[in-house]
């Protein structure tokens, strides 16, 4: 009864998406305000009947209701209740509930927080938004229903979810990322708004502002989990794998990332409008993109979905109506754009502008990297696979130039800059980057590598020039601390997000270039050296979870011959899918990163045993972290608030009608 | 006059998005997950490669012939290789089946270092750093596993990591089949 009435809510809820999709647009086209006022009630309307439905079908799990096709394919009773529950976005067809679910989320907060908004804006952006949620209702009811039942023959228990996802990164990972992915949808509707009305001014980049920054703080931090999940369950310590769809997740961050810097030039200086609806439409497209190629099996990748090629015609179709229309109206619309771009060669706009389209061409480069394969076989030109190595080289030489613009970017100013000026303010910023860059890897290693001097000078650089840029405007704000004190929070996002890129390239930096790892063969009360570290193994001993069973070896940690630290590493065999899994033994620190992985016994009661110190490795979620942080402090500005509280007031005073 | 020009510059990224599209249309036909059928029933490709183990020693496509054997192309900066992985073990541990290795587009040094780590499940490895014998075989992407009977000729192809329900399911009843006949 339970999972149909989900189903019925899910029903309901596409039927008043259809409604909102239609009728307050119609109502703004036509300047009527009743039709215009029911787009609000309907989003709310539209989010309650999805949570109904989400809420049925993780009833489902949580009671294990095995008559549910889905709960049967994807949860087992032995299974914890907490990943019982994560379970209904462990595959294809609840995750899509999810995505629908987090839409409604962001299409009711729009229709909650944009309340200073005048009506035929609001009207329209929850128009599109509306438009949106048909397409992937529709989807989820049409191909990817999670309710359907598995009668009259129910399963007595479940086929458990898949082994690789039991871990606490499952819980946290994909809701974290669909709320970045569907976050740009209000980006979009924003700008399709502006379209449609024609009038791309610098208002809807001051509405659609703080939308973007909060999607791009999520997607940042669903990116990082990602990687982090990846770390830990993999059992090799490696944290990115320009997996395809990985790269579905990093593409909209670059353009958003370059997005939210645009929206900055367009609110504050007005130039760059129609690129920055360009981007917006991008953002979201990137989102689309990536989800078709994620679930219509075109691409092969590990994050493997149940692949229909039904549902990839679906989706494509969807694809090409949102994104053809979308595009379409912008060229339309964007022709009648004035030229407005008053600045010179030498300004901060022309910095934003240039590493705006650095990140944009990374993005590019690695869609094209990851479409390479299908395209060459779509043309008969042979079958071709693409791997790091290509990545990396295309990669690395796009982000170089980027950091070192980021560094001149906030030192220099809006419009003009002098050269001179600007070189005097820097020179001996670039002096010291370039000697401490140079001088500590070769102090504490005793070698040069190019790369890593590269990646440490254009640390040094950023986050010089960063707390440079600080001082300066805390200097303008009455001296250093009391200055400092007083920044905005604008600014102080951009310190920590900027500061949070360096901590960022320090930890890839450095964890790829000084690694250490060591393949040995380990029989209990053996020791070996990595680095500067002793690995005692003190020997396994069985285990017995709730649904795996598995060894466990017990390995300490010496220095200077005492213990320190103990870790243990898991090799764990699920008992419904019969997959074995290695859980690595992580002693984790600030400045490195010990890893245990256990390999095979090989019979003399000695086993192979993957060790590796990883120095800095944490720093790459670190820099994560630093990066979603500052984006918060940006959200947090008080232009937001006070232009909010402005615009409240000022509707109030209107005369009613 | 000028306006129009303005706005079919306006009009390319519409455009390349449409091309774009034009290329996944065409891959839904393609779906690399299915068998292609060109080389299901042909001869294997002649090829001559060394091994990763040594440079010096030779894997050609006669080693094939008098059994059925499972033939799983793989690489070390492939994840889904590492997935598959302990499948492969298990199938090499049961002798059902002798399995064999193509090493594509890697590295001999660091295919090494993987077998020696992950332990090493194929009686022998093609080591193919060009992909230029992939190639003939039709290889898409890592991992891809195919069955050959004792005669040489192609009969099964999975694209994708295999998983113990894939094997148990698709892969093994093909190998039982060849070899009973």
């Amino acid at each position: 009864m339970i999972p149909e009435l989900g189903n019925f809510a899910l029903i309901l809820a596409l039927c008043i998406a259809i409604v909102l999709a239609v009728i307050p647009l119609l109502g703004a086209q036509t300047e009527n305000y009743r039709w215009m006022s029911i787009a609000r009630p309907l989003a709310y309307g539209q989010l309650l009947f999805i949570g109904f439905s989400f809420f049925c079908l993780a009833y489902a799990f949580v009671t294990n209701d095995f008559s549910v096709a889905y709960v049967a394919e994807n949860s087992n009773r032995h299974l914890p209740a907490w990943y019982r529950f994560a379970a209904v976005w462990g595959a294809h067809e609840g995750s899509m509930l999810l995505w629908v679910l987090i839409l409604g989320l962001w299409t009711a907060a729009v229709a909650k927080f944009s309340r200073s908004l005048p009506p035929e804006v609001i009207a329209r952006v929850l128009s599109v938004l509306g438009m949106v949620s048909v397409g992937f209702l529709l989807f989820t009811l049409a191909t990817s229903n999670p309710f359907l039942r598995l009668l009259p023959n129910i399963p007595h228990d479940g086929q458990d979810l898949n082994p690789l996802l039991q871990d606490p990164g499952l819980v946290m990972h994909p809701p974290m990322l669909y709320m970045g992915y569907v976050g740009f949808s209000v980006a979009f509707a924003f700008a399709i708004a502006a379209l449609i009305s024609g009038r791309l001014d610098a208002a809807w980049t001051r509405w659609s502002r703080p939308w973007t920054l909060a999607a791009w703080c999520f997607l940042t931090l669903g990116i990082t989990l990602g990687s982090w999940w990846a770390y830990r369950e993999l059992g090799w310590g490696g944290w990115w794998f320009w997996d395809p769809v990985e790269n579905a997740s990093f593409m909209p961050w670059l353009v958003g990332t370059a997005l939210i810097h645009c929206l900055a030039v367009a609110e504050k200086r007005g130039a760059l409008k129609g690129w920055t609806a360009l981007l917006a439409i991008f953002a979201f497209s990137l989102s689309l993109i990536g989800t078709f190629l994620v679930r219509s099996g075109v691409l092969t990748s590990v994050h493997a979905f149940a692949v229909d090629p039904k549902r990839g015609a679906f989706i494509l179709v969807f694809l090409v109506l949102v994104i053809g229309a979308s595009l379409l109206l912008y060229a339309w619309r964007a022709a009648s754009l004035k030229s407005d771009m008053h600045f010179h060669l030498l300004s901060r706009e022309t910095l934003l502008l240039t590493n705006n389209i650095l990140l944009f061409v990374a993005a590019v480069t690695i869609l094209l990297g990851t479409l390479y394969p299908l395209i060459m076989d779509a043309l008969g030109l042979g079958k071709i696979s693409v791997g790091p190595p290509y990545f990396n080289s295309v990669f690395i030489p796009l982000m170089a130039p980027m950091l070192f613009f980021m560094g001149l970017g906030p030192v220099c100013r809006w419009r003009q800059m002098e050269g001179r000026l600007l070189l005097r303010r820097l020179r001996f910023t670039f002096l010291v980057s370039l000697t401490l860059g140079i001088a500590l890897p070769l102090v504490v290693t005793g070698g040069i590598n190019g790369m890593v001097v590269l990646g440490m000078c254009l640390v040094f650089w950023v986050a010089l020039t960063t707390l440079q840029d600080a001082w300066y405007r805390s200097a303008r704000r009455g001296g250093m601390l009391h200055g400092f004190v007083h920044l905005t929070r604008s600014q102080y996002g951009m310190i920590f997000a900027h500061i949070g890129v360096a901590v960022c390239v320090v930890g890839i930096t450095l964890s790829s270039h000084y690694s250490v790892e060591r393949q040995v063969k380990m029989a209990t009360g053996d020791i070996v050296k990595v680095g500067a570290y002793r690995f005692e193994f003190k020997g396994v001993h069985n285990i017995q979870g709730p649904n795996y069973r598995g060894v466990a070896g017990e390995f300490a940690l010496l220095r200077r011959g005492r213990e320190v630290k103990s870790v243990t590493a898991e090799k764990r065999t699920y008992n419904v899918q019969q997959m074995t899994m290695t859980d690595a033994g992580i002693n984790a620190g600030i400045f490195r990163d010990l890893y245990v992985s256990l390999g095979e016994p090989l019979g003399d009661g000695s086993w192979s045993v993957r060790l590796y110190y990883k120095p800095f490795v944490r720093w790459i979620w670190l820099g994560g972290l630093l990066m979603m942080l500052g984006g918060l402090c940006a959200l947090g500005d008080r232009r937001y608030r006070l232009a909010a509280r402005h615009e409240e007031e000022r509707l109030a005073q209107l005369p009613t009608q | 006059m000028k306006i129009i020009t303005r706005k079919l510059y306006y009009l390319i990224p519409l455009l390349i998005f449409l091309g774009l599209a034009f290329f996944f249309w065409r891959g839904l036909g393609l779906q690399p997950k299915e068998v292609p059928s060109a080389l299901i029933g042909k001869h294997v490709p002649r090829f001559i490669l060394s091994t990763v183990e040594d440079e010096n020693a030779h894997f050609t496509n006669k080693d094939f012939m008098g059994k059925v054997s499972l033939l799983n192309v793989w690489a070390t900066w492939c994840i889904s290789c590492r997935v598959e992985h302990p499948i492969l073990m298990d199938i090499a541990r049961s002798n059902i089946v002798s399995v064999y290795g193509l090493n594509y587009k890697d590295n001999r040094q660091a295919a090494q270092q993987w077998l020696q780590r992950y332990g090493n499940p194929y009686s022998k490895i093609a080591f193919d750093g060009a992909g230029r014998v992939a190639i003939d075989w039709g290889v898409y992407g890592t991992p891809e596993t195919y069955v050959i009977d004792k005669k040489g000729i192609i009969r099964f192809k999975y694209i994708g990591p295999l998983t113990q329900q894939v094997w148990q399911e698709q892969v093994l009843p093909v190998v039982k089949k060849w070899q009973n006949s």
